[in-house]
């Protein structure tokens, strides 16, 4: 196996149940620190549960979900994202009556210092730290490319430019290991080479990126390895040309051969 | 000067600006006109106007919770009670017949931090166990919490006497004061001045300087980082956790924050009126001051302000004069026997608007949503977007 000796992230028996809805079934699987790691699967797979049970809008039932050597199964949303795990959302949710550049700004919340007392009487410890994120926020648009609109609603955005915000909000909170939920939806062919970019670039960054994504081609291009889940279990993993022959995924996708 | 006339040009197209500085000259320059005006019998007027600023406060503090934070208060009314009671309790007689049996005086100007920070803490007080319900069901939950705390002070008869309230509050004072032709007096400086009910610009002057305090504060906060997360939680709460915003704490501290105000505002209230009676803070008060935020444009500050101040003149200004106003036109039109009672009929011109007041006022409220939707003055970002046009809305269909 060529995982690295400490992955950034490591699923261990990770259990979700809605009721008697077996959701995510014991799912097991290393994210190698510094790659790009996919999650694939049909819909309805248990894709985006087994997200929010990393970034803790879900608790596991069972199973431990260790980040950087630490179990955060049940951690607060809040406190993952202070521990470092950022993440997109699957259908858009940016704050809509709020600037593209206040929206990143909430991002960088996470990293800021300034107590009610200095946010009360602008003190200038405040207003430096003010300056310094709001700069900061610009670059991050500037990075997914989208800094002309730093003053729009971010509802007023065209619909790629609001996932790039989005990413640039995730990138904001200052992150070791980026989530994204399907950041590919809905894009054209010529947006999907764009993000694919975009996600190399975050990769240089020193940044591990965890995708969900639908398209196969973006899956196979741009990631060194890939998990497939099918109803909730694991049915493969590997580097993209071992999970591409696999038959149980051909199967799962294709539907079962006569 | 140069600098100066750059600003002015800059800002002469921005509403808010354009609000606060309508709002600073009238707020100045109020006193001596209407002592001017009527004669120097304005006395009455000048008291009106520190009570509407009253609620300019209450406005301010509710547009915290509601307009920033999003979070519904319909029982917002319950703070400013907090607020009246702990300065009616903390500086009168009252105490003595309490289990207590020793008369507490502290002084107005640490009453009003005292109440600030009780107000705030009983925000905190309501907000842990309630914040984790959202939108309609946080709404029911500060209604019940409006209606429990009138009716506790007054059921706590030993502490508060019950209906009859508090009477006879300390008498606020400061070393010195200076009075003018403003006050329909002399220029001269007062020592160990005394804030008796009937200076009324006196009371004005302190109203006015603690809602200038208000505005630069809740103005900072509005644009700092506690602010942006109010707003995030308010835009989509799940997002913002998300991204590290505690929303439980952030949303504590817009309810005790925005609880606050109307703390400092009732220890006034009940310094003024030097009466606090579990009346004054019922269900009523708390839909005004809601309707004020909401008529004047929630999530903006000045906006909550014009709103208050236009509500508080329909209500206390322009509806009880009405009638008599009516009277006084149907006469000088020749319009007599408008005026002219008939029994079992006709109850006269004045008496008959007196009975239409509160359908008057519904009417103004309906007329102004309907104009405005947005309130009177929203918030700059939105009006630039109506401005602006939707050209640029978003795809939404995707597949």
């Amino acid at each position: 196996m060529n995982t690295s000796p400490q992955p950034i992230l490591s699923l261990q028996g990770v259990i979700k149940r809605f009721g008697g809805l077996t959701a995510v079934d014991q799912v097991s699987f290393d994210v190698p620190k510094g790659e790009v790691f996919s999650l694939i699967g049909p819909n309805g797979a248990g894709k985006t549960t087994l997200f929010n049970c990393i970034t803790g809008m879900h608790v596991p039932t069972a199973g431990k979900v260790v980040f950087e050597g630490r179990d955060i199964a049940g951690t607060k949303p809040y406190r993952t994202a202070q521990l470092g795990i950022a993440r997109t959302f699957q259908n858009i949710r940016l704050f809509e009556y709020m600037s593209a550049v206040d929206n990143v700004k909430v991002g960088e919340h996470v990293r800021m210092k300034a107590k009610l007392w200095d946010a009360m009487f602008r003190t200038p410890f405040a207003r430096r730290e003010e300056k310094r994120v709001t700069e900061r926020a610009m670059e991050f648009l500037r990075f997914v490319g989208i800094e002309r609109h730093a003053d729009k609603y971010a509802r007023n955005l065209a619909y790629g430019q609001q996932r790039r915000l989005e990413i640039a909000r995730a990138l904001a909170t200052e992150p070791h290991l980026l989530l994204l939920d399907e950041p590919a939806a809905g894009f054209t062919p010529q947006e999907k080479v764009e993000l694919m970019a975009l996600v190399n670039q975050i990769i240089s960054r020193g940044i591990t990126v965890f995708l969900i994504e639908h398209d196969m081609k973006v899956v196979m291009e741009v990631s060194q390895r890939i998990v497939v889940l099918d109803h909730g279990e694991k049915i493969a993993e590997g580097v993209p040309t071992e999970v591409r022959n696999n038959p149980r995924v051909i199967e799962a996708y294709l539907g079962k051969s006569a | 000067m140069k600098r100066l006339s750059k600003l002015v040009r800059e800002q002469s197209k921005n509403p808010n600006a354009i609000a606060y500085a309508a709002m600073a000259v009238a707020g100045l320059t109020f006193p001596g006109i209407a002592q001017f005006a009527t004669g120097g019998n304005a006395d009455y007027l000048v008291s009106l106007a520190a009570d509407a600023g009253v609620f300019v406060l209450l406005a301010i503090g509710l547009n915290v919770v509601v307009g920033f934070a999003g979070l519904l208060d319909l029982g917002y009314a319950a703070f400013f009670a907090i607020g009246s009671y702990t300065y009616g309790m903390l500086a009168s007689q009252q105490l003595i017949s309490s289990p207590l049996h020793t008369a507490l005086h502290v002084p107005f100007w640490i009453a009003l931090v005292l109440g600030m920070f009780i107000a705030a803490g009983a925000g905190a007080l309501l907000g842990a166990p309630t914040l984790r319900l959202r939108g309609d069901y946080l709404a029911i939950v500060t209604l019940g919490f409006g209606e429990i705390v009138p009716r506790f002070f007054r059921n706590m008869r030993e502490w508060t006497s019950g209906v009859n309230g508090i009477s006879a509050l300390d008498v606020p004072t400061l070393p010195f004061w200076i009075t003018g032709p403003w006050a329909n007096t002399e220029l001269a400086i007062e020592q160990n001045f005394r804030f008796v009910t009937f200076n009324a610009t006196a009371w004005y002057v302190l109203i006015v300087i603690l809602i200038v305090a208000s505005v630069i504060g809740v103005n900072n906060l509005h644009g700092s980082r506690l602010g942006r997360a109010w707003m995030a939680v308010r835009e989509d709460e799940t997002a913002a956790a998300a991204m590290g915003v505690n929303t439980v704490n952030t949303k504590l501290l817009a309810f005790a924050i925005g609880a606050s105000f109307s703390g400092f505002a009732g220890a006034f209230y009940g310094a003024k009126l030097s009466l606090v009676s579990p009346e004054s803070f019922g269900f009523v008060v708390s839909i005004t001051i809601l309707s004020m935020v909401v008529l004047g444009g929630m999530g903006n500050i000045p906006g909550a302000m014009v709103g208050a101040l236009l509500l508080y003149a329909v209500l206390y200004k322009f509806l009880p004069d009405a009638p008599l106003q009516a009277a006084s036109l149907a006469h000088s039109l020749g319009l007599d026997w408008l005026n002219t009672v008939v029994p079992d009929g006709w109850p006269g011109l004045g008496e008959f608007v007196s009975r239409l007041k509160f359908i008057i006022f519904g009417l103004i409220l309906v007329t102004i949503m309907l104009v405005r939707p947005q309130g009177l003055l929203p918030s700059r970002l939105r009006a630039q977007e109506l401005k602006r046009g939707v050209h640029d809305e978003p795809v939404t269909t995707v597949p």
